[in-house]
């Protein structure tokens, strides 16, 4: 094995073109991961809380959404967006663009089962206590619920974000030049070294997915520190 | 959008109705011997993990985080481009004899699953109360024959419901499979979208399988819930 190829095409794999064209490489996967994990936290959230909803007109529907999305591969969403967006904005959409639709659909479904799980584990006593001391319901939730619910999901949030690291691959299918592509791109142009470069590039991914679960898990462990004093 | 003209009969019958079908068997032979090697991989890795010889400790947990810790994608390409380098040319003859594409996904999916069930097999271990085995012993089972006896046949009952997860992952998983070219029922959607233009119609048939495929599945699972876990509460 020769490695020399790797060297060759660092700065390539870490930030593709940039800063002389667009960022593209680890910097792209990034970039994908965080704008769709901001974005599916806030998705999340609301999907989460609609589906607590008492309304029954609301709770079905959006139970139902979050099931379907949860039923399909990424990939098939992923190839939804892409020929849906443009046919409903009537213009043509940046793959990138895409990509980050997809995942944050994809993503806030799995994150609302999070803010769900994370409501339903405060005892019902602390609404009842809100409520009875005059908030309403939706106040309940927002200064009461939602704060100390939002500590116990902290840690999934985290795991959902190294899923999240890992499914912005994904985007190499539409040509986005993240860091699965850009290997891709070199084991075309150089040929010979296909066990380097995929060892090199799952190696990155283990770095930065490794460094956040291992911070998850550090979270857990504190959090049921804190919980057990 | 307005102007699209739907035409639902290519995909209901003739020559892409077949492409569809053949995509959702390859999807399901992926899927059903992905599984059964997933298994025996994770049985055998959650089985290291508890070992008492430290060495075979660190060594399942290495290769279960770093499998859960890259993307299956990048795997499936390890496997499909760069494998030839590291296997014995025995097996890279005899690969290249084979459906090696069908190969490489089901290895990458075996694999990566694995690495999640082992840790599901673990659990479902942990969670017999440890009096369990203590009891098996002092009536005299050895450590394997109470694990055969008394823990596993329980641990499984409990592991049942993240497996089928498991398996549900593994066949939406297995879509990846067509960026090699396993011509899998999503490989098969963009067959069809490349060939007539009627991508929704096509893309409608694969989600329509898929959602199929899982509401079946968590259905199941649900019903093997209330009957066989908590049979009390009917």
């Amino acid at each position: 094995m020769d490695f020399q190829v790797i060297a060759d095409n660092f700065t390539y794999f870490m930030i593709g073109r940039y800063p002389n064209g667009p960022l593209g490489g680890l910097g792209l996967t990034l970039y994908l991961a965080v704008v769709s994990c901001i974005l599916s936290f806030f998705g999340g959230l609301i999907l989460g809380l609609l589906s607590l909803s008492r309304i029954a007109v609301i709770r079905y529907p959006i139970n139902a959404l979050i099931n379907a999305v949860r039923g399909l591969p990424l990939l098939m969403v992923i190839f939804w967006m892409y020929f849906l967006l443009p046919a409903v904005l009537g213009k043509p959409v940046p793959e990138s663009r895409t990509v980050i639709a997809a995942l944050t659909i994809f993503t806030s479904a799995y994150m609302s089962q999070i803010v769900r799980a994370g409501i339903e584990g405060i005892p019902k006593g602390q609404v009842e206590a809100a409520l009875s001391t005059g908030l309403k319901p939706w106040h309940a939730m927002l200064y009461i619920v939602l704060p100390q619910g939002m500590r116990n999901m902290i840690p999934s949030f985290v795991n959902q974000f190294v899923s999240l690291i890992k499914d912005t691959s994904l985007a190499f299918i539409v040509g986005v030049s993240e860091i699965t592509h850009v290997g891709t791109q070199v084991n075309n142009r150089t040929m010979a070294y296909p066990t380097e470069i995929f060892i090199f590039i799952a190696a990155v991914y283990f770095i930065v997915c490794f460094a956040f679960t291992s911070f998850s898990r550090w979270l857990e462990g504190r959090l049921a520190w804190r919980k057990s004093i | 959008m307005l102007n699209y003209h739907f035409d639902w009969s290519i995909i209901t019958s003739g020559k892409y109705f077949d492409w569809l079908v053949s995509g959702l068997k390859t999807t399901l032979e992926i899927s059903a011997v992905g599984i059964v090697g997933a298994f025996l991989i994770g049985l055998l890795i959650a089985v290291l993990k508890m070992s008492h010889f430290a060495p075979l400790r660190w060594a399942a947990s290495a290769y279960l985080e770093f499998f859960r810790n890259t993307p299956l994608l990048v795997q499936i390409f390890f496997w499909y481009f760069g494998s030839y380098k590291i296997l014995p040319a025995a097996v890279n003859d005899w690969l290249n004899n084979t459906n090696f594409e069908f190969a490489a996904a089901v290895l990458a999916l075996t694999i990566y699953t694995s690495a999640f069930i082992a840790e599901d097999i673990r659990s479902g271990i942990l969670s017999i109360p440890k009096e369990q085995m203590e009891a098996a012993r002092s009536a005299g089972f050895s450590y394997l024959r109470s694990m055969q006896y008394i823990i596993l046949p329980q641990a499984v009952r409990i592991t049942v419901p993240p497996l089928v997860n498991q398996f549900l992952n593994l066949v939406k998983n297995s879509s990846l499979a067509m960026t090699i070219g396993v011509m899998e029922i999503t490989y098969q959607a963009r067959q069809v979208e490349s060939y007539t233009f009627k991508g929704f119609e096509a893309f409608t048939a694969a989600t329509v399988v898929y959602l199929t495929l899982s509401v079946t599945i968590t259905a199941a699972m649900e019903f093997y819930n209330r009957r066989v876990l908590n049979p009390q509460r009917g």
